[in-house]
């Protein structure tokens, strides 16, 4: 290969440069306004902080309702649990079935793996009228579990499908020299399957965990009380029709990718693995 | 250890028999090798032993017992794969402990060691498989199904991902292994120098269906047709058609005698190309229209000569079958 000219060089650089700025201005804003005092909405060039303070953080953590009760407590909470959960929820079911549909062939195998598609094409938006609807029957409004259970009808359908297809890459061969050793099903799914899954099953639960804890409209939908709120709907609430805390808006949206982050460190070994799975053979 | 019979076991997939009414009895402790090309069945064969494969009809004894329907977990029959399948989450020690650990067995450190000392893997417990070399892996495949001491050893083409001196070397040791611990077993090879060096008895299959059974030496001196004559040996034996009407002539390369030496009628040959092999030498030679080759000692001949037979083999030009 030749080495690309000076010229070729520096316009290359120009454009990623561009792009590089394109993408860290508006997280910079985001920070500039939520270190500096006050509530305005200001994009000026300069994207560093010209003064700086922490009472936006503290306001937004220590906000409480009318009782006294510590609000943003309770919504970190709820957001973690229903994350959480929902990830549980869809690792759990969709193990077990995307093992089923790699495995097996029975009736109604392909339209099942049909339906589960079908699901995802739908956006949140349209499926909320009828999920109210069920909710409401259930008598799971305003509840955390039917919270949980909206949000498994996307991730489980979705974790389904990315387990299968990395099943399908696990040999079968080493599934029958278990049988062979004396295993059963069971024993060969819970030794040899699931701990060469484990890339999958990380890359999976992330994703199940931060659809859920981004999600803001069926959040919206089917929680009422305040104190049941998730984050999305707690920093959509800074910025309503009538007056906008921008301030306090940039330092919620800092503390709330803060734990998304993180689990993005821990698990960002098993990611990278996950994402090549299957490309090359061990 | 155990017999393993057959009787009249027939595969199926649909309508499509890959195995046709197969009778073979192995006796306790024997070595027999299933050989043939590829998809002539002999996998599947191995596959109904082990279970993971169910028998349409017929039925498979295991020590005198029907096994027909007996999960593969049950059988207590150990299989080495021809990826190996070992557990890549494991290492080599956990490999080999896996079948024990599984039956809570009160000796398994005791038989790893054993098994480790015997294929000399001491050095490797500890590393996991994508660690070792081919020939490692191959090796820990064979511990994990010594340290069971199954009833029967199945092994699926071990050695076809090895390289030709480890092939070697393997075929060696699965020999000496073999006479250590005298137990059936069965091994599927497309190979027949495999087949020949490490057989007690061999099986022959050709679409589904035994061609012959023998110890080595009775397929390659006395083959029953014309397919067990072609796949035993190497080079593979010559088969001339205008020699005599409605008969296939077989004549193996060593008995193609060059200048004289055989008996019978001489005939007169170009020699066409010779690969030379430092003690011998295969001559490529061309009698009529017809190709031969034959195997030489010393310096190899040029230009046209004259050849005449030692052995040979008739088998009928339509069937196929051995004449007397």
């Amino acid at each position: 290969m030749q080495t690309p000219g000076p010229l070729r060089m520096i316009l290359v650089h120009i454009a990623l440069l561009a792009v590089t700025l394109l993408t860290l201005f508006p997280v910079l804003w985001v920070v500039k306004m939520a270190v500096e005092p006050g509530q305005a909405l200001q994009l000026t060039v300069n994207p560093f902080p010209t003064s700086f303070s922490l009472q936006n953080f503290r306001d937004v953590v220590s906000t409480t309702a009318a009782d006294g009760t510590w609000l943003f407590g309770w919504q970190l909470l709820n957001s973690l649990v229903i994350s959480g959960a929902t990830a549980l929820v869809g690792l759990c079911l969709a193990c077990t079935a995307g093992y089923a549909l790699s495995r097996w062939g029975f009736p109604g195998r392909e339209e099942a793996m049909g339906l589960f598609l079908l699901t995802q094409m739908f956006p949140g938006v349209m499926m909320s009228v009828p999920l109210y609807m069920l909710l409401e029957r259930a008598g799971l409004l305003d509840t955390m579990t039917g919270l949980i259970l909206v949000y498994s009808t996307t991730s489980v359908p979705f974790a389904t499908w990315n387990l299968k297809g990395y099943f399908d890459t696990i040999p079968k061969d080493l599934e029958e020299a278990a049988m062979m050793d004396g295993a059963g099903r069971w024993t060969t799914f819970t030794k040899i399957i699931l701990p060469l899954a484990r890339p999958a099953l990380a890359v999976t639960g992330l994703f199940a965990f931060i659809s859920a804890w981004n999600e803001f409209i069926l959040a919206a939908t089917m929680l009422g009380d305040e104190r049941r709120y998730t984050l999305p709907i707690v920093l959509k609430g800074y910025v309503g029709e009538f007056s906008a805390e921008w301030g306090h808006f940039a330092a919620a949206a800092i503390l709330v990718s803060v734990p998304v982050t993180v689990l993005f460190f821990i698990l960002q070994r098993h990611l990278v693995e996950g994402l090549t799975a299957g490309s090359v053979k061990g | 250890m155990a017999t393993l019979s057959f009787d009249a076991v027939e595969k199926r997939y649909g309508a499509v028999p890959v195995l046709h009414r197969v009778d073979l009895e192995v006796a306790d402790g024997e070595f027999v090798v299933l050989v043939g090309s590829s998809g002539c069945g002999k996998s599947t064969l191995l596959r109904c032993i082990a279970g993971l494969e169910t028998i349409s009809s017929g039925e498979l004894r295991l020590g005198g017992q029907r096994v027909n329907e007996v999960a593969p977990r049950d059988r207590d029959v150990a299989m080495v794969f021809q990826s190996y399948a070992l557990y890549p989450h494991m290492t080599v020690r956990e490999n080999m402990a896996f079948a024990l650990e599984l039956r809570k067995h009160p000796e398994t450190a005791a038989r790893v060691a054993d098994a480790a000392r015997m294929l000399e893997l001491g050095h490797l417990l500890d590393r996991y498989p994508k660690e070792l070399s081919g020939g490692q892996r191959q090796r820990v495949a064979m511990g994990r199904a010594i340290v069971r001491r199954p009833k029967v050893f199945l092994f699926d083409e071990p050695l076809s991902n090895l390289d030709a001196s480890l092939r070697q070397q393997l075929r060696v040791e699965l020999r000496r292994l073999h006479r250590e611990l005298a137990t059936t077993t069965v091994y599927v090879t497309h190979d027949q120098v495999e087949a020949m060096t490490l057989a007690d008895r061999i099986v022959v299959l050709d679409k589904g269906v035994i061609q012959q059974v023998g110890t080595p030496d009775e397929l390659f001196f006395e083959p029953a047709n014309r397919f067990v004559a072609g796949f035993i040996g190497s080079p593979s034996m010559n088969f001339l058609k205008k020699l005599e009407a409605g008969v296939w002539v077989g004549v193996r390369p060593n008995d193609v005698h060059i200048g004289g030496g055989g008996t019978g009628p001489v005939y007169r040959a170009e020699v066409e190309v010779v690969e030379k092999m430092g003690f011998e030498a295969m001559v490529h030679l061309r009698l009529g229209d017809e190709r031969l080759i034959a195997r030489v000692e010393g310096a190899p001949p040029a230009g046209t000569v004259e050849l005449s037979f030692g052995r040979s083999y008739r088998f009928d030009a339509e069937t196929g079958a051995r004449r007397p």
